[in-house]
């Protein structure tokens, strides 16, 4: 009997300990935040926040005045110089795969830095420049006030940990937002062709 | 079949002899055992311990949620005998608390819950609850009644977790947890495969060279076979 009552409650607890499992992982797929954030994203697009940021010209830009365009987003910080000169590089490299679309002012790049301290409107267009920037489709953009930074951080789930050594690491990755300015997808970065292509993909769907 | 249990009920008839005051005194002894470990873990929850432990993967996962363990299986010790005996005709040999730790342990693994524990408070709160109450307690309960195989289960399940935990921190080329650095995951992962070695060459080396704890547990219930019979008469 003391068998059969164990055996009864070792597997009601493992069946619980398997549901909570299958809950915590999105049923064992997700076991990071990052790919958390990108299954939620895919599965519940958001809408972009109505934010204004500087732009690297000093102008206003609103992030609504991208509606009616596919807008891929990276986050960077121009003291980087790691993630963020591959990111640098890769904008270019789209700026190159997509010259035709971007042309037609149906996809645009931003870049929105997180450390509005540093990045003023020099040194974002410096940071285009330092990557080989094309001339078209690619801007770059800081919030200028703490709760615009906050608002990034909280609706893009930017995660921005000090690296001790005066720099940062941040989790790296593309954001898609379709014409009706809603995040739809997090993109991986890393692969400019890849991307390319994906892109294609949504502008001819 | 009456002489083993004469140990346990004597307990009990013990109770009821001398009426409700040793109970009430048996009350306050548990709860003053079960105090101490409680203050410890609500500290463990607040600042400036939770902020501290929470600041590297290697803090939260190699000292804080080992601390939380700990503390639950002192809490063992509040519970009563009876209390104890009576949940042993369901946890025979302890193995269902074994179940029940291993299952609660596993959520604790998952990168993305050490992420959450330091980003979400409900989160956070599910951990420093359910460490002790459901990994640390049921184990101090079980543990006394676990014999050398289940024992020696727990041990190889301790150090493959180890192994496995500690290679996928060392091996994964990105970071795992979006709040924590590389170089602290590489950490954990050495220390883990470190402590799944120590483990491993630790029991080895009392399995070689005698005076194994958990062979003597094994020897001490052939050699007393009222200690354990009781519950199991039942």
């Amino acid at each position: 009997m003391r068998a059969l009552g164990t055996l009864l409650v070792s597997l009601a607890f493992a069946a619980a300990g398997g549901l909570v499992l299958a809950g915590a992982t999105d049923g064992f797929q997700a076991f990071t935040t990052e790919t958390a954030r990108r299954i939620d994203v895919r599965a519940h697009p958001r809408p972009l926040p109505a934010i204004v940021l500087e732009s690297d010209r000093g102008a206003d830009l609103a992030l609504a005045s991208y509606r009616g365009r596919w807008l891929l987003i990276d986050f960077i910080y121009t003291r980087c110089e790691t993630y963020c000169s591959a990111l640098g590089g890769e904008f270019a490299r789209l700026q190159d795969l997509l010259a035709a679309p971007i042309a037609e002012g149906r996809i645009a790049l931003l870049s929105i830095s997180f450390d509005p301290e540093h990045d003023d409107p020099e040194a974002l267009h410096a940071y285009r420049k330092r990557f080989g920037d094309r001339g078209a489709g690619w801007t770059a953009a800081r919030p200028t006030d703490a709760a615009t930074l906050e608002t990034v951080r909280t609706s893009f789930g930017l995660k921005i940990v000090p690296d001790g050594l005066g720099g940062y690491v941040h989790n790296v990755a593309l954001v898609l937002v379709d014409p009706e300015g809603r995040l739809v997808e997090i993109v991986a970065s890393g692969d400019p062709q890849a991307t390319a292509a994906l892109l294609r993909a949504r502008i001819s769907s | 079949m009456s002489a083993p249990q004469a140990g346990t009920d004597g307990c009990s008839h013990e109770g009821m002899r001398n009426g409700a005051e040793p109970h009430s005194l048996m009350e306050h002894r548990a709860l003053r055992r079960a105090s101490l470990p409680l203050i410890a873990c609500a500290l463990l929850a607040l600042p400036p311990l939770r902020p501290l432990l929470d600041a590297t993967m290697t803090l939260q996962m190699l000292v804080q949620i080992p601390l939380l363990t700990t503390l639950g299986w002192r809490l063992a010790g509040a519970v009563p005998r009876g209390a104890g005996d009576a949940m042993g005709r369901w946890n025979a040999d302890g193995i269902s608390g074994l179940v029940l730790a291993s299952m609660a342990a596993l959520p604790w693994m998952l990168p993305r819950a050490l992420d959450a524990a330091v980003d979400d408070s409900w989160v956070a709160a599910a951990k420093f609850v359910s460490v002790p109450l459901l990994i640390g307690l049921p184990l101090g309960i079980s543990w006394p009644r676990m014999g050398f195989v289940v024992r020696g289960v727990f041990f190889m399940e301790f150090v493959a977790t180890c192994f496995r935990l500690g290679w996928i921190y060392l091996a994964s080329p990105g970071r795992l947890c979006s709040n924590y650095l590389l170089g602290d995951q590489q950490q954990l992962g050495r220390l883990l495969l470190l402590i799944g070695a120590s483990v491993t060459l630790l029991l080895s080396a009392r399995l070689l060279f005698g005076s194994f704890d958990l062979a003597g547990a094994a020897v001490d219930r052939s050699r007393h076979p009222d200690g354990e019979q009781p519950a199991r008469s039942r």
